[in-house]
């Protein structure tokens, strides 16, 4: 192989450009991003960066060793993958390619016919964040449209900056398919603790704006069930779509992204796919599942390389399934893969504190360990729960 | 010199962390004594509750892994290595050498 192709230069990209390195490749490596920015972290746009205390260049995610060992190609956007061919479509050029990487993300989902209207706000990219950051300014109201980690994670962020937020969820509790519903109450707490309002079942009508200047602007969320809340800052944390539009035609995209293996590998051999966009097969069940954290990012990179330098499954991926959130001066932590129907054991604490520890159990073994503000209880736990392999020198 | 605590109280696979100026994490690796910097680099987690794997730390917030001999990250998101600290024992109590610091650093 001798020159490998990265499509997307967020983390996973960036993570499988210094694995490449690492695992000993030393052809061409081509780091394609249709962002203009250098590679950045995505987690603190939601809290220490929109917040005002973290630095653009505290989110670099590449330093000078990294960038220095491949082609960085920024502002540039992949059009299409001709595979067969080793073929990679550019928005100014082609580039051959005998492997390629599938590091594309996804994008945020928007509330239909908004794109347009002033005030409304989706946070995915670091210029999204630096645009709401600069709307968050004393006195506004702020309604978040959605629950979830990213909403609350904006909402707790609001709060610290002194504003008035209402978060809008439409299921009974916040993050309730992911924790289940007793954690999921227990974190939906935090949000009235700090002075956030919380209002369950809510769906959104629509919005209303006012002229402004050559556009329109926000005002208020008008309810599904009647009634509106003033709202000069709307920001939507309504999850996101896999990025995959620039593969149509070459056969590997799926409706729910990039289907993969077990060892993240797609249908072409020569082509892997890590990170947010990945629909990786279980090793377990075969199921394909999208994991849109942190950590999955991270931990898909070095079993793609290997896989993708190897030209044969070596490796396959197993989702530790660790994911983090910090609102309002705390942590969330979450390892494992509950399912509904685990029962729920608080080991340290009581859900009703600001801090516990707890694990999920089926059938006598632990599937998933979750705490809140106690690091220490949290590793332990996950120490005694799932065994990783040691880390070699 | 900073005292850390006994022996006794610090056996395999644990740790403990030493408040001051700059907060220390001393571990107890398979019997192998370590101190580095507490905080860690890339945001402010505590590296004493992080999980220890032979002379490894990971960071209980990122998982960001430290070479417990050396301070330095073996992987994202932490990048600059944490300050390693010098461990001495007498008579049955862990001490760390903690005004070597600069030059160590
Ligand atoms: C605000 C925010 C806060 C978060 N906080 C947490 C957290 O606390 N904990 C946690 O575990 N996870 C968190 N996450 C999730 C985590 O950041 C993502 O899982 C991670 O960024 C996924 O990385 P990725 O590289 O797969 O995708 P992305 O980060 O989405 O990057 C994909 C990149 O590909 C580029 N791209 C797309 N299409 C093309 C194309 N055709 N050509 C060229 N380039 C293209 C995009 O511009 C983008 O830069 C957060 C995410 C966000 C947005
Ligand atoms: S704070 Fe340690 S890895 Fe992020």
């Amino acid at each position: 192989m001798k020159t490998v192709a990265i499509v997307g230069a967020s983390l996973a990209g960036a993570r499988t450009a210094q694995e490449l390195r690492a695992q000993g490749f030393d052809g061409r490596v081509v780091l394609i991003g249709e962002e203009p920015h250098l590679p950045y972290d995505r987690p603190p746009l939601s809290k220490a960066f929109l917040a005002g205390t973290a630095s653009r260049e505290s989110l670099e995610l590449l330093d000078s060793d990294d960038l220095g060992a491949l082609e960085l190609r920024l502002g540039t956007r992949a059009e299409r993958l001709d595979a067969a061919a080793g073929r990679l479509v550019l928005s100014d050029g082609e580039i051959a390619a005998d492997g390629i990487v599938v590091a594309t993300g996804g994008r945020a989902r928007r509330l239909p016919g908004t794109e347009s209207v002033r005030g409304v706000h989706v946070l995915r990219t670091l210029d999204d964040a630096s645009a709401l950051r600069e709307e968050l300014v004393p006195g506004v109201q702020v309604v978040v449209v959605g629950g979830g980690f990213i909403g609350a994670e904006v909402a707790s962020t609001c709060r610290t900056l002194g504003l008035d937020v209402t978060v809008l969820e439409a299921l009974e509790t916040p993050l309730v398919r992911v924790l289940g519903p007793q954690l999921a109450q227990a974190c939906a707490r935090l949000h009235e603790r700090h002075g956030t309002t919380l209002r369950c079942h809510a769906a959104v009508d629509g919005l209303d704006t006012r002229a402004d200047g050559a556009g329109r602007r926000v005002t208020g969320v008008r309810l599904a069930s009647g009634g509106t809340l003033p709202a000069d800052v709307v920001v939507t944390g309504i999850g996101m779509v896999p990025a995959t539009e620039w593969l149509s035609g070459s056969g590997l995209a799926a409706a729910g992204g990039v289907p993969t293996s077990a060892g993240l590998v797609t249908e072409l051999p020569n082509v892997v796919a890590v990170g947010d966009v990945a629909a990786c097969a279980s090793a377990e069940t075969g199921r394909p599942q999208r994991h849109e954290h942190w950590t999955n990012a991270s931990e898909q990179a070095p079993v793609a390389v290997a896989n993708l330098l190897a030209g044969h499954l070596v490796r396959e991926y197993r989702p530790s399934g660790y994911v983090w959130s910090d609102q309002y001066s705390g942590t969330l932590q979450l390892a494992g893969h509950p399912e509904p129907g685990d029962e729920l054991v608080v080991t340290e604490g009581t859900a009703s504190d600001e801090a516990f520890a707890a694990t999920f159990r089926r059938d006598g073994r632990t599937t998933a360990v979750f705490a809140l503000n106690l690091p220490r209880a949290f590793t332990r736990l996950r120490r005694q729960a799932f065994r990783r392999p040691a880390p070699v020198a | 010199m900073l005292r850390a605590c006994t022996v006794d109280e610090l056996p395999p696979g644990e740790s403990v962390r030493i408040a001051g100026p700059e907060p220390i994490a001393v571990f107890n690796a398979d019997g192998e004594l370590y101190a580095i910097s507490d905080t860690c680099t890339h945001q402010d987690a505590s590296l004493a509750d992080g999980w220890l794997e032979g002379c490894f730390v990971e960071c209980p917030l990122h998982a960001a892994l430290f070479d417990l001999r050396t301070g330095m990250p073996s992987c994202l998101p932490a990048k600059q290595p944490v300050r390693t600290y010098p461990v001495l024992v007498d008579d049955g109590v862990i001490y760390v050498r903690a005004e070597a610091a600069e030059d160590a650093a």
